[in-house]
């Protein structure tokens, strides 16, 4: 049998290539001046600068974490750029004065950006490198009180609101990764849906790395005022480039009484080649609090990245309130991911639930680690948590980390864990059939991951069904 | 032309030879019994003719209307018309019957250079197959084999069968762990599918599925050879004498 390992490293990462565009970047390496060079670069009120050099020298302060399941050489904070922007991104009145580069990479990536050929019904705010490019639909959305822009523009237009929750949920000395995001943070995206509002079409940010030598640290702050309800989803990939970059993104969600949000990712940044040259470190803190019957829930679907860090999570602080973390994760090739999320349970009658699939192939390495703690107060409150790991051929690895603590007697938690290995009994019996290896492992793997994808809006489902059939392809011979 | 041919077929797991020269001709029409204690080489030999990536052919020739077989992948075998029903058919979990089964309908279909059927055209054929094993619409959306009870399972196998018309259907034990009632039905549905363009070889170790789907030859496989052949009676032979008085070894020696 020929390798299949051999087959899927071979495999085209169709959104690897580079956009020639000149751009501005800061100097490379970190220092005060980098984090005053930036809000000076966005006009920054005076607040948020101070707020950026708390957090860069509470940053100084700290160390790199190492209990997570992953290794990597020492990362140099000092030898990449904090920020980088195409030249011609003014603030733009409208998305016709884009520069036609940019539009063509967004075509090339999927992502039209003109309104006339959007998938109907969703708006995109899109991001390449440090800045926001530009965001569709705001008229439209406008018209229902929903604000929904660039990080940048929301500073700007609606200052009140984003000093009000900025850090209110991830504060700028959270961890590590979340102080090192606050100081040198560039873009990323605001939404504001106020009172009763149901948001009347899906909003999504696209992610995209482009220069070399640089870091991308993006800021998303999302808040679903009282009776609120919104469903966002984010997409990212970066080239192929043989050295690491860093992304270190924060995500704030804000669920007020009765609101509900619904986060989900569709990750695809460059994974590195099969020897583990290149690719993505992705570290990132996504955090929601869900006040009283808020819902706050997190559907991911994690393929790329050399090393994946991220522990989407809520503060159930309300009472009635619900928390929610669906998801898959693949590593193939030597791909790194350690993912889970956390639900504290503060509130009474809170509710979570946690599905985890976990998918190893190659020689990846895959760790599922995730916390629910329900303190004295939050009696009757329930979790469900089901953490299914499956692994292709017999090099990689799955690993689960729970912690549970429960610190009253009112309240229910339940944890089940299974692992399998699609054997070459499984797909023996699917070729049997008249299916190919190929679509084989899609059905087995797909089926693995039902519970996940049938949470992700419906266009994304499909499109995460595909991603993992090329993330997957030829993985077993 | 048989419709399949094996002459002196070879075959190892590892280093260790199971088939050592197996020869049967297979007309269109009939139904062949395969019968022998464990450990003979009969699941092996179904194995082998579907294509299993763990077993080695060292020599001798295996054609389907002629056309080599052993040189296609498994699923270029079932295009071809070959249909396992397995022993222990596995679980797929969170992929529906119905999903599954017009996936496979729809891949030999294509490979055939037919059209493929949608899912509504796909719903009305299949409400006349779930007949054959008396079954109703709602299996269709269960997961595939998945919470099944062991006799669900088999007759699950007998409905791809009755979906996918094989040319060839070999069923490997398909009687073991039936109760009588699921073993009726199971064999019905056989039965059902008989037509004279197809062939049918049964793997069994017990006489007792033969009752129900009688044969034309029943053959005696034992250490990887077939030893004697003959009509159905040879299946109440074996019933009244065991194996031994053929293979020269006690049954119970043979675990």
């Amino acid at each position: 049998m020929s390798s299949p390992v051999e087959a899927l490293v071979n495999r085209e990462y169709k959104y690897g290539f580079v956009t020639d565009i000149e751009q501005v970047t800061a100097a490379i390496g970190l220092s005060e001046d980098t984090v005053r060079f930036i809000s000076a670069k966005k006009d920054e009120p005076t607040w948020l600068l101070e707020w950026r050099l708390k957090a860069y020298r509470r940053w100084l302060e700290m160390t790199e974490p190492h209990w997570a399941n992953i290794h990597h050489a020492p990362i140099d904070y000092q030898a990449s750029t904090y920020y980088a922007a195409p030249k011609t991104t003014a603030p733009l009145g409208s998305l016709d004065e884009v520069d036609p580069k940019l539009l063509e990479t967004y075509e090339k990536l999927g992502i039209p950006l003109s309104e006339q050929k959007l998938l109907a019904g969703v708006a995109v705010d899109a991001i390449f490198d440090s800045v926001s490019v530009g965001t569709t639909f705001k008229a439209t959305l406008a018209k229902s009180g929903v604000l929904f822009c660039s990080f940048g523009e929301a500073v700007r237009e609606h200052p009140e609101l984003v000093q009000k929750y900025l850090g209110s949920v991830v504060p700028a000395s959270d961890n590590f990764f979340a102080a090192l995001n606050a100081a040198v943070f560039s873009d990323g995206s605001f939404v504001y849906v106020p009172k009763g509002v149901k948001c009347p079409m899906e909003l999504s940010t696209y992610f995209r790395i482009n220069a070399a030598n640089s870091g991308q640290f993006e800021r998303t702050l999302i808040v679903a005022d009282e009776g609120a309800s919104v469903s966002y989803l984010e997409g990212c990939t970066a080239p192929k480039r043989n050295e690491n970059q860093l992304h270190a993104a924060v995500v704030e969600l804000i669920a007020l009484d009765d609101a509900s949000i619904k986060y989900s990712t569709v990750q695809n940044w460059y994974a590195g080649d099969e020897n583990g040259l290149g690719g993505i470190y992705n570290f990132v803190t996504k955090r929601g609090k869900a006040m009283h019957r808020a819902k706050i829930s997190w559907t991911q679907v994690e393929t790329g990245s050399a090393i994946t860090w991220k522990y989407p999570s809520v503060l159930l602080m309300g009472d009635d309130s619900v928390g929610e973390f669906y998801s898959v994760a693949v590593v193939n090739g030597m791909q790194q991911a350690d993912t889970g999320t956390k639900m504290i349970h503060m509130g009474r009658n809170s509710r979570s639930t946690i599905v985890s699939k976990g998918i190893s192939a190659g020689r990846g390495q895959n760790s599922y680690r995730g916390q629910v703690k329900i303190l004295p107060k939050a009696a009757g409150s329930r979790n469900y948590t089901q953490c299914d790991s499956m692994l292709i051929g017999n090099r990689c690895g799955a690993h689960t980390f729970p912690y549970i603590d429960v610190q009253n007697a009112s309240s229910d938690v339940e944890h089940e864990a299974s692992t399998s290995k699609i054997g070459e009994d499984q797909i023996f019996y699917c070729k049997q059939r008249g299916l190919n290896t190929e679509n084989a492992i899609s059905v087995i793997v797909n089926g693995f991951c039902k519970e996940v994808f049938r949470e992700l809006p419906m266009e994304f489902a499909v499109e995460a069904q595909k991603l993992l059939g090329v993330s997957l392809e030829g993985s077993v011979g | 032309m048989s419709l399949l041919q094996v002459v002196d077929l070879h075959a190892t797991v590892g280093e260790t030879e199971i088939l050592k020269g197996i020869s049967l001709t297979v007309n269109a029409g009939e139904v062949h019994a395969i019968m022998g204690p464990n450990g003979s080489g009969k699941s092996t030999l179904a194995q082998v003719l579907a294509g299993h990536p763990a077993y080695t052919v060292t020599s001798g020739t295996v054609t389907l209307d002629g056309a080599d077989l052993l040189d296609l992948e498994p699923e270029e075998r079932a295009h071809a018309g070959v249909f396992l029903a397995f022993q222990y058919p596995v679980e797929i979990p969170g992929v529906t019957n119905a999903y599954f089964l017009r996936m496979a309908y729809n891949e030999v279909r294509k490979a055939r250079g037919l059209e493929e059927l949608d899912p509504i055209d796909f719903y009305d054929l299949l409400e006349e197959k779930l007949k054959v094993v008396r079954w109703g619409p709602e299996v269709m959306e269960r997961a595939v084999n998945f919470g099944f009870s062991g006799g669900e399972k088999k007759r699950n196998e007998i409905l791809q069968m009755a979906v996918l018309e094989p040319r060839l259907a070999i069923l490997d034990e398909t009687d073991s762990g039936l109760d009588i009632d699921a073993m009726r039905i199971v064999a019905d549905g056989v039965n059902q599918l008989r037509r004279p363009d197809h062939a049918t070889i049964l793997v069994t170790h017990y006489q007792r599925l033969l009752d129900y789907i009688v044969p034309d030859f029943v053959h005696v496989l034992a250490d990887g050879r077939i030893v004697k052949s003959g009509g159905k009676e040879l299946a109440h032979e074996l019933e009244a004498r065991g194996y031994e008085w053929l293979t020269g070894v006690p049954e119970a020696a043979v675990a």
